[in-house]
C-alpha cells in the first residue's frame, strides 16, 4: 500500500522466493472486520513475524492460513518447491482446484483445503495462543499422535499394525526415533513418560512446538510462543527457534509481542493494526517506521509490564 | 464460521499455577472444641430430618375396605429415622469430617503391594474366567446344579463385552453414545433373521449339505452380524458425528429408539413385538448338542447333559469378550487408537496435526458398533428368541453405567464394573434373608427394592470414586517406565 511506494525498491528476499503468498485476505465476523485486505509474503526458509496490538487480527490471520476459518475473501497460496508465478496462481484460482502440481513443485490454495488437509497435504503446522496439548497423554504419545499421517499411509486400520508384524514395528521405531530427536531438541527426553499436562508452562510451550515439528511441516505458524514465559524460558525458546531455522527447511511464521524475540530472530516483520497492514519490511525498517512507532511500539512497554505481571501473578 | 468461535477464542494467557505446595497439617484442635460443634450439628440435622419426615412418614392414610380413609400416626418411626441420621452425622463429624484431620495418605506399603499385584491382575482375572464353569460345578455339587452360576457367568460376560465395545466409543474416543443398544439389536436381529430364514435354509440344503444351515448358521452369521452392525455404525455416524456433546448424546439416544420402533412396526420382516423364536441352537462347530448318536455327548463319550451347551456358550462369550479386549489393546497402541484418545483430549489440536477427525470418529463408532453386533448375535443364539423388548433404552443406560463406573477407558475397570453391577443386581434378587421376621417381615419383597439399592450403590461409588473404579490412564507406549497418568489430567471428551 503506501509503503510499496517508498524509495529504494530493492527486491526483498521474501518477494523473490516466497513460500506463502497472502493476497487481499479479509475475514469478517458479522459486521466486524477482523482482517481487512491484508497482503504479505512469507519467504522460504525465513522467519516472518506478525506483530500488532491485541485484537489487531493476528490470530485470525493464522486461523485463516491453517484452515480453521474460511476467509471471507482473499487468496492464500502455499508453494512447495519452486514458487509459482502470479499468472500460474491466477490460473489455479480460476480453475477451481485446491492444488496444482508442476515439475517444480506443488502449489496449494489453503482457503480451499479442509483444516486437516492444510496440515497433512500443504504441510502447515501450528501452535495455539492458549496451549493445546493432549494433557492426559504422555510427552512421547503427544509426539507420536503428531506423526499420525506418516504412520497411517498404509490405511487407518493397517493389518500389519493390528498383528504387530515386524514391518510395523520397524515403522513405529522410526516414529519413536523421530520423536526422540525432537525431545532431545527441546531437552525433555527425561520426561518422555510423564503426562504432558504435568509439565511446567515453558516446557509445554516447547513441547507444542516440537509436536508441530513432528509433522515435518514446510511452514510452522507459532501464535505468541513466548507469552507467559519467564526470561530463561524465553531464551530457551529463542534457541529452539534459531535451531529450527538453521537445521530444518521449515519456514516460520510467528506472532509475537516480545520485541526482543521479534527483533532477534525474524528476517521480516509484518505489522497489523485494526485488521489492516500498516507496515512490512525488515526489522530495522519496521522499527523506524513512524506509523509503527505511533501505533504499536508506543504500547510496547505496557504490554511488557502486563506480560511480566502475568508471570509473577 | 461463528461456530468455531468458542473453540478458537483466545483465553487470557495466564500461566497455570504451579501445584500448590503440600500444606503442613495444622495441629489437631482440642477434643471438646470438636465435640461441641459436632454435637450441635448432629442435633440440628436430626431435627431437620424429623421435621421433613413428619408429613412424609409421620402420617399414613390407609383405605379400609370401602369405608373412609383412616389416618395412622407413625411418630415413632419418624423419631427412629431422625435418631439414625443424628447418630450417623455425629459419627461422621467425629471421624471423616473431623476438622484438622490430616488428608489420608495412601499407605506406602499398600501402594507397594498394589504395584506388585498389578501386572498379575489381568492374567489372574483371565485364568479365573477360564476356570469359572469348573469352579461353579465343583461348588454347586454337580453339572446340572451349576446351571444358575454358569448362566450368570454368561450374562455377566455379555455385559463385559458390551462394556468393552462401548468403551471404545465413550472411553477412548470420548463420544457420548446413548444408543449403543441399537447395534446390539442389529447384531441380534441379523443373526435371528438369517438363521431362521427358510429360503436360506433351503438353499444350503440344496447346494451344500442337508442341515448345513441349522448347524453352521451361527458361525457364518457371527461375522456378518458384526460387520452389519459396524456398517450401521457408519451410516449413523456420518450425519451425527458433526454434532458434539449433548446433541450427539440425544441423537444417538433417538437412533436407539428408532431402531426399536422399526423392529416393532416392521412386522413383515421382524414379526413385530412377538419377536422371532425359531432360532436354531448353537452347535459345537457343526456338532449339535443333543442326545442323538451324532451329538456332542456321544462323540466325546460323555453322558448327555443339557449343560454342555451352556458351558460351550460360556466359552464362546469368553472368547468373544477376549477378542474385544485384545483388539482394543492393539488398536489403542496403533495410530488410530492414539488418534481416538487425542480426539478425546483436544479435537482442535488433532485437526491442526492433520488428523481427519470425522473419519477417526467414524472408525471408533464402527468398531464399537461391530463388537456390539457380535454380542447381539451371541445374545440371540443364547436366548434363541429375540424381541424388541430386549433392546430398550434401559440396556444402553446399563452399558453406559458400566463404562462410567469402571472408569472411562480402562478395560479392567469396565470388567469389574460389569461384574459388580450385573452380578450385584442379580444378587439383590436373592435377598430372601431380608424376609426374616426380625427384619422386614415375610410380606417384604426385596426384589422390589433392587433398583433402589442399586441406585444408592451407584451414587455411593461415584461419590467415593468420581472418575470410576480405575481412574488412571495407562500410556500406550513408554521409553523407560510405564507410569499411570492421573485421572485428573485425562479429559472425558466433549462429544
Ligand atoms: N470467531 C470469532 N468471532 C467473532 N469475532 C472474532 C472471532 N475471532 C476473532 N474475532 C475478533 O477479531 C478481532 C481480532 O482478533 P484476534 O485475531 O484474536 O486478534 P489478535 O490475535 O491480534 O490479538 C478481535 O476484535 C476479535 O474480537
Ligand atoms: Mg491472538
Amino acid at each position: 500500500m503506501a509503503e510499496a511506494a517508498s524509495p529504494s525498491p530493492a527486491p526483498k528476499s521474501w518477494d523473490l522466493n516466497p513460500l506463502l503468498k497472502v493476497d487481499h485476505l479479509s475475514m469478517r465476523f458479522g459486521g466486524l472486520v477482523a482482517v481487512g485486505d491484508v497482503s504479505f509474503r512469507a519467504g522460504r526458509g525465513e522467519v516472518t513475524a506478525v506483530i500488532g496490538p491485541n485484537g489487531a487480527g493476528k490470530t485470525t490471520v493464522f486461523n485463516c492460513i491453517t484452515g480453521f476459518y474460511k476467509p471471507s475473501t482473499g487468496r492464500l497460496a502455499l508453494m512447495q518447491g519452486c514458487p509459482a508465478t502470479d499468472a500460474e496462481l491466477d490460473a489455479l484460482t480460476c480453475g477451481g482446484l485446491a492444488s496444482a502440481r508442476t515439475a517444480a513443485g506443488t502449489t496449494y490454495l489453503l482457503e480451499r483445503l479442509a483444516d486437516h488437509k492444510v496440515s497433512s497435504r500443504a504441510k502447515v503446522a501450528r501452535t495455539f495462543q492458549n496451549i493445546r496439548l493432549f494433557a492426559g497423554m504422555t510427552v512421547l504419545e503427544n509426539l507420536l499422535v503428531a506423526q499420525h499421517m506418516s504412520l497411517t499411509q498404509a490405511g487407518l486400520i493397517n493389518p500389519a499394525a493390528l498383528l504387530n508384524l515386524p514391518s510395523w514395528r520397524r515403522q513405529q521405531k522410526q516414529a519413536v526415533d523421530h520423536a526422540l530427536y525432537w525431545l532431545d531438541k527441546i531437552a525433555l527426553t527425561a520426561r518422555a513418560d510423564d503426562p504432558a499436562g504435568d509439565l511446567p508452562y515453558g516446557d509445554q510451550r516447547r513441547l507444542e512446538i516440537a509436536r508441530a515439528m513432528c509433522t515435518r511441516p514446510a511452514l510452522l505458524c507459532l501464535d505468541e510462543p513466548a507469552a507467559g514465559l519467564n526470561p530463561r524460558e524465553s531464551l530457551e525458546l529463542n534457541t529452539l527457534l534459531l535451531a529450527i531455522r538453521a537445521e530444518h527447511e521449515t519456514s516460520i511464521l510467528l506472532i509475537e509481542h516480545d520485541m526482543s524475540v521479534v527483533m532477534g530472530i525474524s528476517d521480516h516483520v509484518v505489522v497489523l493494526e485494526y485488521g489492516r497492514k500498516i507496515a512490512d519490511g525488515t526489522p530495522q525498517e519496521v522499527r523506524n517506521d513512524p506509523k509503527v512507532i505511533a501505533s504499536y511500539l508506543g504500547v510496547e512497554d505496557e504490554e511488557e509490564v502486563e506480560a511480566v505481571a502475568g508471570v509473577h501473578a | 464460521m461463528a461456530d468455531h468461535r468458542s473453540d478458537l477464542w483466545e483465553r487470557e494467557d495466564t500461566p497455570p499455577e504451579g501445584a500448590p505446595a503440600p500444606q503442613p497439617a495444622p495441629p489437631a484442635p482440642p477434643a471438646e472444641a470438636v465435640l461441641l460443634p459436632a454435637l450441635k450439628d448432629a442435633v440440628l440435622t436430626g431435627i431437620i430430618t424429623g421435621l421433613l419426615l413428619l408429613p412424609l412418614v409421620g402420617f399414613r392414610a390407609t383405605e379400609s375396605g370401602s369405608g373412609p380413609l383412616t389416618l395412622t400416626y407413625r411418630f415413632g418411626l419418624v423419631s427412629v429415622f431422625a435418631g439414625l441420621v443424628m447418630v450417623l452425622r455425629l459419627v461422621l463429624n467425629l471421624t471423616v469430617w473431623r476438622p484438622g484431620r490430616p488428608p489420608r495418605a495412601k499407605s506406602a506399603a499398600l501402594a507397594g503391594v498394589s504395584q506388585r499385584i498389578a501386572p498379575a491382575l489381568k492374567p489372574a482375572f483371565f485364568a479365573f474366567a477360564l476356570l469359572y464353569p469348573f469352579i461353579a460345578i465343583v461348588f454347586s455339587g454337580s453339572l446340572s446344579l451349576s446351571r444358575y452360576w454358569v448362566d450368570l457367568g454368561i450374562y455377566i460376560l455379555t455385559y463385559v463385552m458390551l462394556g468393552w465395545g462401548l468403551n471404545i466409543v465413550v472411553g477412548l474416543a470420548g463420544l457420548l453414545d446413548l444408543g449403543y443398544v441399537a447395534f446390539y439389536a442389529v447384531g441380534a436381529y441379523t443373526f435371528a433373521l438369517l438363521s431362521s430364514s427358510v429360503p436360506l435354509n433351503a438353499f444350503f440344503d440344496a447346494h451344500v449339505a442337508e442341515g448345513f444351515w441349522a448347524s453352521w448358521s451361527f458361525w457364518v452369521c457371527l461375522p456378518v452380524a458384526g460387520l452389519l452392525a459396524g456398517l450401521w455404525g457408519i451410516i449413523l455416524g456420518f450425519p451425527v458425528l458433526r454434532l458434539r456433546g449433548d446433541y450427539l448424546a440425544i441423537v444417538t439416544l433417538a437412533f436407539g429408539e428408532i431402531i426399536r420402533l422399526v423392529l416393532i412396526n416392521w412386522v413383515s420382516l421382524t414379526n413385530g413385538g412377538a419377536g422371532i423364536s425359531s432360532i436354531p441352537p448353537i452347535t459345537f462347530f457343526g456338532v449339535p448338542f443333543n442326545s442323538g448318536d451324532d451329538g456332542f455327548a456321544a462323540i466325546f463319550g460323555l453322558d448327555y447333559n443339557s449343560m454342555h451347551r451352556m458351558i460351550f456358550l460360556y466359552f464362546v462369550i469368553l472368547g468373544l469378550a477376549a477378542l474385544t479386549a485384545l483388539a482394543t489393546i492393539r488398536l489403542r497402541s496403533m495410530p488410530v487408537g492414539r488418534a481416538w484418545e487425542a480426539l478425546r483430549e483436544d479435537e482442535i489440536a488433532c485437526r491442526s496435526l492433520g488428523i481427519n477427525t470425522t473419519l477417526t470418529k467414524l472408525t471408533a463408532f464402527a468398531t464399537g458398533a461391530m463388537f456390539g453386533g457380535f454380542a447381539g448375535a451371541f445374545f440371540a443364539v443364547r436366548v434363541r428368541f429375540v424381541s424388541p423388548e430386549s433392546f430398550t433404552f434401559m440396556e444402553s443406560a446399563v452399558i453406559l453405567a458400566i463404562v462410567v463406573l469402571g472408569g472411562m477407558g480402562s478395560q479392567i475397570g469396565v470388567a469389574s464394573a460389569a461384574i459388580l453391577l450385573i452380578g450385584g443386581m442379580e444378587l439383590l434378587r436373592n435377598l430372601s434373608f431380608l424376609k426374616a421376621d426380625f427384619l422386614f417381615g415375610s410380606d417384604f419383597d426385596p426384589s422390589l427394592y433392587r433398583m433402589l439399592i442399586f441406585g444408592f450403590a451407584m451414587v455411593a461409588v461415584m461419590v467415593w470414586r468420581p472418575r470410576g473404579l480405575v481412574a488412571n490412564r495407562m500410556p500406550t507406549i513408554f521409553l523407560k517406565e510405564r507410569k499411570a497418568v492421573s485421572g485428573a489430567l485425562v479429559k472425558e471428551g466433549h462429544g
